[in-house]
């Protein structure tokens, strides 16, 4: 820190402007392990009471947890897979292939990116129902890997355009085929892309909401965001305690992302390699 | 290994960059492909390292016919401008990647590594990645990597443009050594004449996708085709005078100055519009044909000054001397040609 530049104030500013944001999650944890009476802030006594959907058998109409989690993974974890391997393969062919209609195809992808997703929802629902893919988690995973892959494509794109050609150019003539180019040469180059774009998907796929909740609602292929939907819908005696457990929950596996992962995630906008 | 190409034709879309061009390379020898930007040295390059798929032509590598084989089938080394070192390997695996793609065995891969390092002097470099490394060790790994698997032909893509002007003098002189310690015949695409003269045993000139002259660098630069050949070799370059012959004399346009050069204006007949292209070690004072002009510039070298002498036409000549220091800006002199030397080019450009 240089001396003509004091940190304390802008440290202090900061501080108070995330207080809100602080409070929050100090009771959203506060909350799960302890009882507090309506109206008070001081809570009254620990307990762990508010965790027990973890091991008790769940109630008449409502799923076990640990499946809606596995759901979740599944459903996070495949429209990664899928992004990923698709944006790797089409992002190098929109980069480097000399293909025909390329610029259109690069805008239509552009374009698809730019639809809020709520406004395709209903054609999704119908086209969802007619192949029969409708309340299933297969149907989810389709939809919400196609709303994401333009901006994995978009992503990977760029990071093939810094690759140098000659890079390639001078596997080819080394004897490798073009497949062995790719793989051996410029993969390793976007490597950051990969990791991060695989992050990023993975985790919108995890806090998805809205598309779950139309097109796969029944209790069989439910995710947590629509399980903690559903945990205060219906009761007349809503256990806000055990919703905000549930969240906690929730949000775990992210906050766990982040914590490890946040350098590889700062790169995708980064956009490039380091040699 | 002699390398042929013949009738190659490249075309881009509907223009037509290189038409119908041969060339022959010798076995064992570095040819230097020189031209300005764009006058298809690069493509040229590409071509016979497969990149570029030919429009036209034949390629042969000695007796085999590589027109249509991929490029990974052609066995050609090719170092790149920008070197193209695959940052994410050290320089042992960079220079071993051509070797392990061909499944070699390790110890082999190993033997083979450690003998082209030792040929380029980069054997303590091994374990570093090219970031790592100074752009001549880049270089030198670049050329390891052509060299490993002992190539037919070794394709240099203006290997010296991204270094700076000590490194480049010294690997100037490195290429050479390699490329004549390991005999392999060698292509060496550059738009610097110093670099073409320098390093190749002949040069090819080129201009708008045609060799104008395939010679070795010493003839080229005594005896050049066209005067596009002599602007471009040559460092101060070439000056060109504009004239017409009178009999046994040349006159210069818009002048009284008269030169009795009888055996170039002879060749031609009374009247004709004539190009004199003058070096400038042949401008000198102790010459006999002399002309007379007004010093208008001064580049002192230190070894030696480079003068420009305006003409009273306002045509400009120049003359490089050893020991020129007597000599001020402004002065009248009266220095004289070298009339053997002295080249004469018609108005299309050609030598006559």
């Amino acid at each position: 820190m240089s001396s003509n530049f004091r940190s304390w104030p802008m440290t202090l500013l900061l501080g108070f402007l995330s207080l809100p944001i602080i409070v929050m999650m100090v009771y959203l944890f506060v909350d799960t392990v302890t009882d507090t009476t309506a109206g008070s802030l001081i809570p009254d006594r620990f307990t762990l009471e508010h965790w027990r959907f973890l091991f008790d058998a769940p109630q008449a109409g409502r799923s076990n947890i640990w499946s809606v989690t596995l759901n979740t993974f599944i459903f996070a974890c495949s429209t990664s897979a899928i992004v990923v391997m698709t944006s790797l393969t089409s992002g190098y062919a929109l980069s480097r292939l000399n293909m025909p209609y390329r610029r259109l195809l690069l805008g239509g992808v552009l374009t698809l990116h730019a639809f809020p997703t709520v406004t395709l929802i209903i054609s999704i629902f119908l086209m969802l129902q007619m192949t029969g893919l409708y309340n299933s988690l297969l149907g989810v995973i389709l939809v919400k890997t196609a709303l994401e892959l333009p901006l994995g494509i978009w992503v990977m794109k760029g990071f093939y355009d810094t690759v140098p050609w000659e890079i390639e150019m001078a596997g080819l003539t080394d004897g490798a085929s073009r497949f062995t180019v790719w793989r051996r040469l410029v993969l390793p180059q976007v490597h950051p892309g990969l990791a991060a774009l695989g992050l990023f998907s993975f985790l919108a796929a995890w806090s998805e909401y809205i598309l779950p909740q139309v097109l796969a609602p029944d209790g069989a292929s439910q995710v947590l965001a629509t399980y903690l939907q559903n945990l205060i819908k219906d009761d007349r005696a809503p256990d806000f305690n055990m919703f905000k457990s549930v969240g906690l929950f929730y949000a775990m596996p992210v906050m766990i992302i982040y914590l490890i992962f946040n350098q590889k995630l700062m790169n995708i906008y980064g956009g490039g390699t380091k040699g | 290994m002699r390398i042929l190409l013949d009738q190659f034709t490249k075309t881009f879309g509907a223009t037509t960059v290189i038409d119908k061009m041969s060339l022959d390379i010798e076995s064992g020898e570095m040819l230097a492909l020189l031209g300005p930007s764009g006058c298809g040295k690069s493509t040229t390059l590409f071509a016979i390292c497969g990149i570029h798929r030919m429009n036209g032509g034949r390629l042969l590598f000695g007796e085999r016919d590589v027109t249509h084989l991929p490029s990974q089938m052609r066995n050609v080394g090719v170092v790149f401008q920008n070197y193209a070192l695959y940052p994410h390997m050290n320089a042992f695996d960079n220079i071993a990647f051509p070797l392990m793609i061909r499944k070699m065995a390790k110890p082999e891969i190993e033997r083979k590594v450690l003998a082209i390092a030792e040929l380029v002097h980069i054997e303590g470099l091994l374990k570093r990645k090219p970031a790592q490394l100074s752009g001549g060790q880049q270089q030198r790994v670049a050329l390891a990597r052509a060299l490993v698997r002992e190539p037919d032909i070794l394709l240099l893509d203006e290997p010296l443009a991204n270094l700076d002007a000590k490194l480049r003098l010294e690997m100037r002189s490195e290429i050479r050594r390699i490329q004549q310690e390991t005999g392999i015949s060698a292509v060496l695409v550059t738009h610097d004449q110093v670099e073409a003269m320098s390093m190749a045993d002949r040069i090819a000139i080129m201009d708008q996708g045609q060799i104008v002259q395939l010679a070795a660098p010493k003839d080229m630069y005594d005896e050049p085709v066209t005067d596009f050949v002599a602007s471009f070799l040559g460092n101060p370059p070439i000056a060109f005078l504009q004239g017409t012959v009178e009999g046994k004399t040349i006159r210069l346009e818009n002048s009284d100055i008269v030169l009795p050069l009888d055996a170039q204006a002879a060749k031609q007949g009374n009247g004709t519009p004539i190009r004199i292209g003058v070096r400038p070690e042949h401008f000198q004072p102790e010459h006999p044909v002399k002309i007379s002009g007004k010093i208008s510039f001064i580049e002192e070298q230190g070894r030696e000054e480079l003068f420009d002498v305006t003409l009273s036409n306002g045509m400009r000549l120049r003359s490089v001397q050893a020991n020129g220091g007597a000599f001020r800006l402004g002065d009248e002199v009266s220095w004289g040609l070298a009339a053997d030397k002295v080249l004469t080019f018609d108005p299309s450009g050609r030598r006559i």
